[in-house]
């Protein structure tokens, strides 16, 4: 039975790291194709992928965007938390309600319509409006972690802090947003980490410069090669790295 | 720092319902005031237009002949020490303190020193780098105390502010807080609903009662002369005898109608107005006093209560005649 239990824990594990290993393992092919047999190890691939100017740019404009926008959400996602947890308006619970609606809606739905917005305003596409994108899927997030975050604790001592001179912009800088900097750090590498992985919004919004999701799905357009693996690697290990840091420095720091 | 403060025909009504109901009073820069009163009576509304939380329905309150109408909390001269200490966790104990000074612009240099200085002054010398989670629930009530002091505010305002202390640390904090506020002669304006404590600290208690003021005066004043029953009972326990045109149950007593009025520590075997005899049904210790409960012979229903000497031996079913050594005649209650 105790063999048992293992066996299955095992069998979980390689169910959701299986595809990643293969990606990993033939990364480092010596060979054209990253399909088994292992024909020997190299890191040929990853020279290539690293000296690719148009795969280093759109790495470079992934992690723009993924920054630019995490904070245009993280700054809107805690004002709106703030505003809705302090203040009694009449329709809280709508626009509370309105603010998270756009987690329910699929990516490719958000999408089309500010698509659809952009063409119709004229507004040409960039890498901004693959960040307005971005900051409209990450921002129900913000608002729900800091809005979760938020308790009488915080409340009684903006109220002091109040008392003592501050005004509402110090009230949020010395004392709302440090109180809640683990939850504000957490909703900022996840969206970080949404944001560098997504690629339908960041794939319709954008034209010239394109992220690395993008990019990455263009050249698999030509075909399979172990440089698609290398690179996809990389950003696997970013990815990673994002999670390993979260949970050494906040989520430890928390319990 | 020290200012008057004039509360004048201040009312506050949430909907339906009287928070405060006019209420006046007239308090001298540098007095310590005590707001006491049971909960919902309306101390904490009255504390919290004071200082700005909320503003009233009617009425004006002046703070050194100031008009506080529409003046946000952080430009009022007043400061709070609340009862949850609203401390802020990420700040050392000086940065709390300095955090008034800081938002006046005050240099860092200054702020520190002052914020070391009140520290000390709230007995918490050498521990300006803590932070306030290492702190006991007293030492981070002095910390509030020492951060609402800072900024030299001309008002202090206290809500129940040691009511989450044990008895032993209260008592000692009363006694600090008294001496803190002789030194520093700022007005202190005390919300509890202890009536011990309001003795204790206060200058003048103001007892209040479903949103009006009921009784005011030194403490003394309020515990022996209380102008009304409600004062009478809040302060201490009393022994109730109802006096219709000179009768009582216990027989004509003295003339008049109201309600006699007798704390137990008045009850005895000797004194000016006597009370027939009673018969003992128990006695329990109390330390300082032993509680007697007695049956009048000629009203066996109506229970007095006394405070007898330590030494006293009575045996229960014992008769003897009692005595009051001081008594009031108030009007009942409606």
């Amino acid at each position: 039975m105790r063999a048992l239990t293992w066996a299955y824990m095992a069998a979980l594990y390689a169910f959701i790291f299986l595809p990643v290993a293969v990606l990993v393992t033939f990364s480092f092919q010596d060979g054209r194709l990253p399909v088994p047999p292992l024909q020997g190890v190299s890191l040929r691939w990853y020279e290539t992928v690293l000296s690719d100017r148009n795969l280093m740019a759109a790495l470079g404009n992934s992690l723009l965007v993924a920054v630019v926008s995490s904070t245009a959400a993280l700054f809107l996602g805690f004002l709106a938390a703030h505003a809705l947890a302090r203040v009694r308006l009449p329709g809280s619970v709508l626009m509370r309600g309105l603010l998270i609606a756009p987690m329910t809606v699929s990516y490719l739905i958000i999408a089309l319509g500010l698509l659809t917005v952009f063409n119709q305003t004229g507004i040409r596409l960039s890498l901004w409006t693959a960040g307005i994108g971005h900051v409209v899927i990450n921002l129900p997030l913000c608002f729900a972690i800091t809005y979760a975050a938020m308790g009488d604790q915080q409340r009684s001592a903006e109220r002091a802090a109040r008392d003592l001179g501050a005004s509402d912009w110090q009230v949020l800088a010395h004392v709302s947003a440090p109180m809640l900097a683990p939850a504000l750090a957490a909703a900022f590498f996840l969206s970080v980490t949404f944001s560098w992985d997504e690629f339908i919004i960041a794939f319709l919004l954008t034209r010239f410069d394109v992220t690395l999701p993008v990019e990455i799905w263009s050249m698999l357009r030509s075909g399979l090669s172990p440089a698609t693996n290398a690179i996809g690697s990389l950003v696997f290990l970013v990815s990673v790295s994002l999670v390993i840091a979260l949970e050494l420095t906040i989520f430890r720091r928390a319990r | 720092m020290t200012a008057a403060v004039s509360i004048q025909s201040l009312s506050q009504r949430y909907g339906t319902a009287t928070a405060l109901d006019t209420v006046s009073l007239e308090i001298e820069a540098g007095e310590f005031i005590v707001l006491l009163g049971p909960s919902g009576c309306g101390k904490t509304t009255l504390l919290n237009l004071i200082g700005g939380f909320a503003e009233p329905t009617e009425g004006r309150i002046l703070i050194g002949g100031r008009d506080m109408a529409g003046v946000p909390p952080k430009n009022r001269p007043t400061t709070t020490v609340f009862q949850d200490y609203a401390l802020f966790p990420h700040m050392t104990l000086r940065d709390n303190v300095a955090f008034g000074l800081k938002m006046r612009g005050i240099a860092a240099p200054a702020r520190a020193a002052k914020a070391d200085a009140m520290l000390t002054l709230v007995g918490l010398q050498g521990r300006s780098e803590r932070r306030p989670h290492e702190l006991s629930g007293g030492q981070r009530q002095r910390v509030a105390l020492a951060r609402a002091l800072a900024v030299d505010p001309d008002v202090l305002l206290l809500d129940e502010p040691l009511g989450a202390l044990d008895m032993k640390l209260r008592r000692q904090m009363q006694d600090e807080l008294k001496a803190i506020q002789a030194k520093l002669g700022t007005t202190f304006i005390h919300v509890t609903h202890d009536q011990e404590e309001a003795m204790a600290i206060a200058d003048r208690i103001v007892l209040m009662n479903a949103g009006r003021i009921e009784d005011a005066g030194p403490p003394a004043e309020v515990y022996l002369r209380p102008k009304t029953l409600f004062t009478a009972s809040f302060m201490g326990e009393v022994n109730r005898i109802p006096l219709t045109a000179g009768q009582t149950p216990l027989g004509p007593l003295l003339s008049g109608t109201g309600t006699l009025v007798i704390r137990p520590e008045a009850i005895s075997t000797s004194g000016p107005l006597a009370l027939g005899p009673a018969r003992l049904i128990d006695l329990a210790f109390f330390g300082g006093y032993q509680r007697a409960r007695f049956a009048p012979r000629a009203a066996p229903d109506l229970v007095l209560t006394a405070h007898l000497p330590q030494a006293t031996h009575l045996d229960p079913g014992t008769e003897l005649p009692l005595f009051a050594t001081s008594h009031l005649l108030l009007e009942t209650d409606p």
